[in-house]
């Protein structure tokens, strides 16, 4: 299986999603010029982290007319897995392969801090690896992390199971409207991360890259890298078998 | 647009700064009286800011070689050899005065600049540091005379200063992890911004900026020079400010870091195709500075055509295309014959690079526009040939402070709690979350310490096993009461510092941040200074490798305190060994390590930060130092920290053991402590919140007591028992009796919450 990391002018944490994919997780790993039309042979792509065109215009509003979008676009729509971290996010958010948008922090800050999240749904590769309810605990670092989406798509997205994570307490609560320890950038209903339906595109704003070693704090993130590698082994598995 | 056929005349020279001798040695030097833009050229590279004309003689007596120096002052920053192949590239710089006239770009331009002087030897920056000094932002003892309008402005210029630093680093992707913050009325008018930036290269890979090879090109890279910053090292940094000051607004830079990042990686590619054999970044006095520097480094000359200069506005005369201050840009000189290859890798990252000259073999800055020569300087004269002063130097008639009181301490057995509240919500003491956090401090994936978990920040390193430890100090009020103590006190705080991580210091770079040094008394502040950093630098083996000096930070005739700010740097054999300052386990013993054998005097606890914050009073003189036993502490932590026999490290400094042993407990998981400091006759403030150095507060599992002793032994150390880590209410005793007691909770709130509080009141 091969793993392809983006990288646009202003990608910052390029860098530490390679180093994570390739020499913790250890699997092969790629970068994937902003200008390249074609991503064939890989079975996952990261967008990583990042000032992807410096957030001119608004974060994301520009990476999402990058040459490499259209290509991973096909490549999303034909079940391939993206991961979309942070600046990802924001980016797949833009492009609409996930509904919703960032807004600014609630406190109008950038934030740069451990969270907890709980695993809300492992029915999609990037959660597969978790356990139902899973705490884990995982840096954001963000100016523009506040979810947001109208009634009717939140609505969409609960019963569909799309929401992946949520922002809680240590202890697994949930975070009140006002509990700015627990959920520090004000998302609607906490939400951490989401898939779009098909389940095969995630957007996560904390930097799960940021906690696979525990020095450097936390390697809960690691479940995260591991559910995908599960779920692409068992694809290889099944297209073998069949 | 300024007209460059206006004859200069004397007038004209002093306008731009020259005193009547530096505008007649520039007649001796041309033979001839300069032209506008030559001028324009003599008077930045000649001002204070880029000369270093006052400074120049007295930083000689600096340390600057050591075992592991590969590189001291004199290039674009220093380089320390740290073993694997690699170096670490680092040094300290400031943007200060316009960080007051305009605070968020001024301090976003001055990590941009320090950034550069990285990257440009060939390193890439993986970690920044800031030391930031702001006036008063909270009515009370501490803010001295400040009135309600200028806490207000502190306030402002203290937001804004840390949003320009988060919106630089951030988004250029290196991780902010350290610095310190801190507040004295001095500042109110003259903020300080250093900006501390490191970068790892391998050693056989690093790039100078030295010119050489007659007829090589010179290539300009990066973003489009316009009109901004011009005059920006000879009018702004380099001039008191007067009522007058909002003007120079256009003297300060824009920044754009989106930029810088795509400059960063464009010149690690090119750098790597071979074909570079010179870079600078142009950051003060722009164009102008790199290309002299790096002619005059290399006994060259350079000679380049300002129509081919990348220009984003219309008009613009030589003079403004030489002095402009536009950010994001290098100057490099490559192979002839290899320009297509550093090109193309410039037109991928979509940056300009267009060659603009050539090397020459006179030894000439030669300025043509559209092939017509605007200005014709040997470019070893305005490099290196600047006046150099040796200024007068007069001690203050009264020592500083004289006549003012001595601290009254309260009667034995009184319960400080209270105060102790007080000085755990004071701006200087209390938590600095509300800054570090507007910082990505985890980028790169290297942050082993991050800011507020440890002593110094440390950083690992992918390639090698090795970590980094890095810190800045420098106390400004103790700098005042006596220059030298000051000085020396600050490179040993930091490098303490970087011991109890874990790291062995080896090397240094200052930031020298005083006022107007036409002033004897100024000149006296800075060379008792330099003595102090010199003779500290000396006895803990951390020599000088770089660095910036700030003069002229006065306003209406008020200087700053003198503030010398060291960036002490260490490594530490394995990353493991890195230790945080928190507490790790309930039951652990907590000791107190004391490399010396004098007790705290009590006519020095007037220059504290409990006799600031609950007294009121600035006075007395800062703690004697003992640089012998500095640095036995220092061997005694390295050696604690490579056997794994502590499980956390503190060193006692700004609010004395009492402080140290709270923080300790703040950064923990909800640890507290429980803490008897025995029987003493000095008084209670003393023991609790002398500041006197050599010391730190570590925390040991019970069956590793006998080994840290034995270490402490070997190393002349001396090891007392204080307490216990604990869980619940923090109390320390003294002579039998609670003198601060209280939930650890309820210290913590006051602690965590205050300068997120002052700064965002309204006002």
């Amino acid at each position: 299986m091969k793993f392809g990391v983006v990288q646009f002018p202003g990608s910052n944490c390029d860098d530490d999603a390679y180093h994570a994919i390739g020499s913790v997780i250890g699997q092969p790993v790629e970068f994937i010029w902003h200008q390249s039309q074609q991503v064939s042979g890989f079975d996952a792509i990261i967008l990583p982290g990042g000032f992807a065109y410096g957030d001119y215009l608004r974060t994301g509003a520009i990476a999402r007319f990058s040459p490499v979008m259209k290509a991973v676009g096909a490549f999303a729509r034909s079940g391939g897995l993206v991961l979309g971290i942070c600046n990802g996010f924001q980016i797949l958010l833009e492009a609409g392969l996930l509904p919703g948008a960032m807004l600014r922090n609630k406190r109008l800050r950038f934030l740069c801090r451990q969270v907890h999240i709980r695993v809300e749904n492992t029915d999609t590769p990037f959660t597969c690896a978790a356990r139902p309810g899973q705490i884990l605990k995982i840096p954001i670092a963000h100016m523009e992390g506040n979810y947001f989406c109208d009634a009717t798509t939140l609505a969409e997205l609960e019963r569909n199971r799309q929401i992946v994570v949520r922002y809680v307490h240590p202890d697994g609560r949930d975070a009140g409207p006002d509990d700015f320890d627990a959920n520090p950038n004000g998302a609607l209903h906490g939400i951490a991360g989401l898939c779009n339906r098909e389940r095969n595109v995630v957007g996560l704003m904390p930097h799960p890259e940021r906690a696979v070693e525990s020095p450097l704090g936390s390697s809960d993130g690691l479940v995260i890298f591991r559910s995908m590698v599960e779920s692409l082994t068992r694809r290889t598995a099944e297209r073998v078998s069949a | 647009m300024i007209d460059t056929e206006i004859k200069v005349t004397p007038q004209i020279a002093a306008e731009h700064g020259l005193t009547a001798d530096e505008y007649a040695r520039t007649q001796k030097i041309l033979g001839r009286d300069p032209n506008l833009t030559e001028l324009g050229i003599f008077s930045v590279m000649w001002s204070e800011h880029c000369s270093y004309k006052s400074s120049r003689v007295h930083l000689k007596k600096l340390p600057t070689r050591g075992t592991h120096v590969v590189q001291g002052p004199g290039e674009n920053a220093g380089v320390v050899d740290i073993g694997d192949g690699l170096v670490a590239v680092f040094k300290i710089e400031s943007h200060n005065h316009p960080s007051f006239v305009e605070p968020f770009q001024g301090a976003a331009t001055g990590v941009g600049g320090i950034l550069r002087d990285i990257f440009t030897m060939g390193a890439r920056p993986i970690a920044v540091l800031d030391s930031l000094r702001f006036g008063p932002i909270e009515p009370g003892k501490a803010a001295g005379n400040a009135t309600p309008e200028e806490i207000a402005q502190d306030r402002r210029i203290a937001d804004g200063v840390v949003r320009g630093i988060a919106f630089y680093g951030n988004c250029f992707g290196v991780p902010t992890v350290g610095g310190e913050v801190m507040f004295e009325p001095c500042y109110s008018k003259n903020p300080l911004v250093n900006a501390l930036a490191l970068g790892i290269a391998h050693r056989d890979e690093l790039f100078y900026a030295r010119a050489h090879g007659s007829g090589n090109p010179v290539i300009y890279v990066g973003a489009k020079t316009g009109r901004d910053g011009i005059h920006g090292a000879s009018l702004l940094a380099s001039a008191e400010f007067s009522e007058e000051s909002q003007q120079k607004r256009p003297n300060v830079q824009v920044g754009d870091p989106f930029m810088e990042k795509l400059l960063l990686e464009a010149c690690l590619e090119a750098m790597r195709t071979g074909a570079i054999v010179a870079i600078q970044d142009m950051g003060a006095a722009g164009l102008t500075s790199s290309s002299s520097e790096m002619a005059s480094r290399g006994g060259a000359g350079i000679e380049i055509d300002l129509a081919r200069v990348p220009q984003r506005e219309t008009g613009m005369t030589p003079y403004e295309i030489m002095l402009s201050e536009s950010q994001e840009r290098m100057l490099l000189i490559a192979e002839r014959g290899r320009e297509r290859e550093v090109f193309d890798v410039f037109h991928k990252w979509g940056l300009d690079a267009v060659e603009i000259g050539r090397v020459t073999a006179d030894g000439m800055l030669r300025v043509l526009n559209h092939g017509k020569v605007a200005a014709e300087i040997p470019a070893h004269a305005i490099a290196e040939e600047g006046p150099r002063y040796e200024r007068p130097i007069a001690a203050p008639r009264a020592a500083p402070a004289a006549g003012a009181p001595v601290f009254q301490f309260a009667a034995a057995g009184a319960n400080l709690t209270e105060s102790f509240r007080q000085l755990l919500a004071s701006p200087a003491i209390a938590s600095k979350n509300w800054v570090t956090e507007q910082y990505d401090s985890m980028v790169r994936t290297n942050t082993r310490v991050g800011p507020g978990a440890g002593d110094a920040a440390v950083v690992r390193l992918k390639e090698s096993k090795r970590a980094i430890a890095i810190k800045t100090d420098g106390n400004g009020r103790w700098g005042y009461l006596s220059p030298r103590l000051g000085a020396m006190h600050a490179v040993a705080e930091a490098a303490r510092n970087v011991a109890c991580t874990g790291a062995r210091p080896i090397a240094a770079t200052n930031c020298l941040n005083f006022g107007n040094p036409e002033k004897p008394e100024v000149m006296w502040q800075f060379t008792e200074a330099i003595d102090g950093i010199a003779e500290a630098c000396r006895a803990l083996d951390t020599p000088i490798t770089g660095g910036n000096v700030s003069f002229y930070n006065e306003t209406l005739g008020k200087a700053i305190y003198p503030t010398p700010i060291l960036g002490v740097l260490g490594v530490m054999e394995d990353a493991d060994f890195a230790l945080d300052s928190a507490f790790q386990n309930e039951g652990d013993v907590i000791l107190l390590l004391d490399g010396g054998k004098a007790a705290a005097a009590a006519a020095e606890f007037s220059s504290s930060e409990y006799a600031k914050a609950v007294g009121g009073m600035v006075a007395g003189m800062p703690p004697a130092i003992d640089l012998a036993a500095e640095k036995r502490l220092i061997d005694c932590l390295v050696k604690l920290a490579a056997e794994h026999a502590i499980q956390s490290a503190h060193d006692v400094s700004d609010g004395g053991i009492a402080v140290t042993i709270a923080e300790s407990c703040f950064a923990s998981e909800g640890l507290s402590a429980g803490v008897d400091l025995g029987n003493a006759a000095e008084p209670a403030e003393l023991a609790l919140f002398g500041e006197h150095g050599a010391r730190a507060v570590v925390s040991v599992a019970p069956g590793s007591l006998a080994r840290v002793e034995q270490i402490a032994a070997q190393c002349s150390i001396n090891v007392r028992q204080v307490g216990r880590v604990t869980r619940g209410e923090f109390r320390i005793q003294l002579n039998g009796a609670a003198v601060i007691q209280g939930q650890l909770e309820s210290f913590q709130r006051v602690w965590s919450r205050s300068l997120a509080h002052s700064v965002e009141s309204a006002s």
